[in-house]
């Protein structure tokens, strides 16, 4: 085994666009590149090495049967195993059919749906193995990880802030879109990690970077139907990206059940 | 008894997503040419439906980490149709200039780190680097550029923020455009180098009678709007695109294939296809170096896209920079509406191709139906039979060289295989 860590990245269900951040770190690329080995990772290299891994990036979320598998797969060649974005860390924006007949979903989408094999949910990397680290967002930040990366080299622990969306926008100078506009935000109950793009561009955050721990969105929630948000609207935003994410989950299914409640 | 031969390239590597290329030959003799892709299905079009109209660009985004933009410039304007909405100059403008962005981020990419070392024989770009430090830089740089674009107007370089049924949510400030001129005027000239580069490359003799398609606009060099036309003569508003190509979920095969009307046969899509249809509205700067270069077109040789991605780089570049020195930000962003049941679709130009988007949706602003047919599965058929064609000739060498050969035909097309929302897995039959 050479000197130089070596890194792995491995794909499931997802859209690329978290592991192409890596590619978008345009200044750090080479830098990072040079300090570890990048053994596999077959968007960007044609050289594809066998395990073990230092360190493994996946992306992307378990909804197949074969994808079940291989996650443990990657766990056993893998020392440190890092998922990177909603996809991974929350079965992403694909985790709606968990809502829904997910035998419909595939009727829906394809003329013969005897060909597709698909499970009936999209669930995050952490429900099947052990996750060492979880870098959130849809997609995530290149600094962070580039950030985590160097740590990890460095053999130190890598951290990433744990605060709100909303603190950003204070800290920027950005005037709250809730309370100038009225716009229905999740800022104060999505964890950091964007820099608050959304109320810096007029709309409300949508919560990719995922549910903060110890927030309180149903308090949120509240606040925002107090604000003449319909709940009927509200469900939506809680269920996206990370919507099968449990803080985000509780939210969206206990307002349904209020709004099926009162008819 | 025969003998039987099975390359499998297990994984494609330098192809967005991932995908399994099956070789079946027998006695020698080219059997069967499958592009697995074992890309799990996210089921977009199911799960759009039921789901506020604001949201489309924002989740069909992330049907594609590499063209995000595509998406939601194809459902936005699909979107306005059914709502009847029509969008002002300005924001038809900044969505040229996203457009743009997009396509700066995605070429530069592809020619600089994922196509040229094919040529120049490296297993990656950052391989590459050490031999062509000049280039993979050049590449590296280009790209940030049409990133910082994206996140300048789109909030970000991946997933923007900033698009909106009916234009944006913010139109950006005189002076954030600013900034990115002086970098834009360096990449106008890099392009051209980057251009005269790949140009002088090793192209492998290979041409077919392609039937290529892609979207043409009479005054401009097509994003958002135009007809649907082939290099056979086929001219159809988009309205119809469905009455001539149609997708097919076919029997043992591994994704669905995009196929003409009523014959049934592949065609082409992509920068290749652009170029053949559009050259006269390109932009003076990249119609010079198309001149100057010696571009021959129609061209019909697919290894060549790699130049038409730099004539098109170019182009874009050249647009970007005029759009940001004429910038004047104006109000609103946003066109208002009403909902109402409508239907619309909207085809545009991915940086690999055409891509085509219909919705329904109901009065209360819900999305009732959701049909999307992106660029790879249009070229899906077409590079099975690229490859059913090449190689023939090819398949007395040794397994890996052929795999090897077969992936570099592959990555001509530029395949954002995640950006096919229907790429699938397939119960395999054993022969
Ligand atoms: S988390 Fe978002 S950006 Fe990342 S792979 Fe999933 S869909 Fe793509
Ligand atoms: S503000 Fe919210 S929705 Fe917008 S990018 Fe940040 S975390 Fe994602």
């Amino acid at each position: 085994m050479s000197a130089k860590p070596r890194l792995g990245v491995f794909k499931f269900a997802s859209c690329d666009g978290c592991q192409l951040s890596l590619l978008d770190a345009e200044d750090e690329l080479l830098a990072v590149a040079g300090a570890v080995d990048i053994a596999f990772f077959p968007e960007a290299s044609s050289r594809m090495e066998p395990g073990p891994y230092d360190v493994a990036l996946v992306e992307g979320s378990i909804t197949t049967a074969h994808d079940a598998e291989r996650i443990h797969e990657v766990r056993r060649e893998s020392k440190f195993l890092m998922t990177i974005g909603a996809c991974a860390t929350a079965g992403g924006i694909q985790a709606l059919r968990n809502w829904g007949d997910s035998e419909e979903f595939v009727r829906a989408v394809y003329a013969h749906p005897e060909y597709i094999q698909t499970l009936a949910t999209s669930t995050a990397i952490a429900d099947h193995v052990k996750v060492d680290f979880e870098l959130r967002g849809c997609p995530i930040n290149h600094h962070q990880l580039v950030e985590v990366l160097a740590s990890l080299i460095a053999g130190r622990k890598p951290r990433t802030p744990t605060h709100a969306v909303c603190l950003d926008c204070k800290r920027k100078g950005t005037v709250c879109v809730t309370v100038a506009q009225g716009i229905a935000c999740l800022g104060p109950v999505t964890q950091s990690g964007c820099d608050a793009i959304c109320p810096s561009y007029d709309r409300g955050c949508y919560g990719c970077y995922g549910p903060l721990k110890q927030a309180n969105p149903t308090s949120l929630a509240d606040h925002l139907v107090q604000l003449n948000h319909p709940p009927a609207q509200l469900v939506p935003l809680f269920r996206s990206f990370n919507g099968y994410a449990e803080e985000f989950r509780g939210v969206g299914d206990g307002m349904e059940r209020r709004m099926k409640d009162e008819g | 008894m025969s003998a039987s031969r099975t390359i499998r390239v297990e994984i494609l590597s330098r192809v967005e997503g991932e995908g399994a290329l099956h070789i079946h030959t027998e006695n020698g003799r080219l059997e069967q040419v499958q592009l697995q892709i074992y890309e799990p299905p996210r089921l977009f079009e199911a799960l759009l439906r039921g789901r506020p109209l604001e949201e489309v660009p924002d989740i069909t985004a992330r049907i594609c980490g590499i063209c995000p933009v595509a998406y939601q410039m194809s459902s936005v304007h699909a979107l306005e149709m059914a709502l009847e909405v029509t969008i002002s100059p300005e924001i038809r403008q900044l969505r040229r200039l996203l457009y743009c962005g997009e396509w700066i981020e995605s070429h530069a990419l592809h020619m600089h780190l994922l196509h040229a070392p094919d040529f120049l024989g490296y297993e990656s770009g950052i391989a590459m680097a050490a031999d062509h430090p000049d280039a993979v830089n050049r590449g590296l740089r280009l790209k940030k550029h049409g990133n910082q674009l994206l996140e300048v107007l789109g909030g970000r370089a991946i997933h923007p923020i900033n698009v909106a049924v009916g234009g944006f949510y913010r139109a950006p400030r005189r002076e954030e455009f600013a900034r990115l001129i002086p970098d834009f005027e360096w990449g106008l000239q890099a392009a051209i180098e980057a251009t005269r580069w790949v140009a002088g490359l090793e192209f492998p003799d290979f041409e077919r009678d392609y039937d290529m398609v892609a979207l043409v606009h009479p005054d401009e060099y097509a994003f958002n709007e135009g007809r649907v036309v082939s290099t056979r003569g086929r001219d159809v508003a988009v309205l119809d695109y469905e009455e001539h190509y149609d997708e097919v979920h076919v029997a043992h095969s591994t994704a669905l294939h995009s196929e003409t009307l009523p014959e049934r046969r592949c065609y082409h899509v992509g920068p290749l296809a652009r170029l053949n249809l559009s050259r006269d509205r390109l932009f003076p700067e990249a119609r010079r170096v198309a001149d100057e270069i010696g571009f021959e077109t129609p061209c019909w040789n697919p290894y060549r896209s790699i130049v038409a991605r730099g004539i098109e780089l170019v182009h874009a570049y050249a647009e970007a920079l005029s759009i940001l020195c004429d910038y004047r930000p104006f109000t609103p962003s946003r066109i208002a509406y009403e909902y109402r049941e409508g239907e619309g679709c909207a085809a545009t130009e991915a940086p690999r191709g055409l891509i085509y988007h219909r919705y329904q949706v109901d009065a209360e602003g819900k999305v009732q139906f959701a049909k999307i047919v992106p660029p790879t599965s249009q070229n899906q058929k077409q590079i099975e039979d690229d490859l059913r064609a090449w190689l023939p000739g090819v398949l007395d060498r040794p397994d890996k060289e052929v795999a090897r050969m077969s992936e570099e035909l592959v990555r001509n097309y530029d395949p954002c295989i995640s950006c096919s929302t229907h790429f699938l897995k397939v119960v395999r039959h054993a022969r």
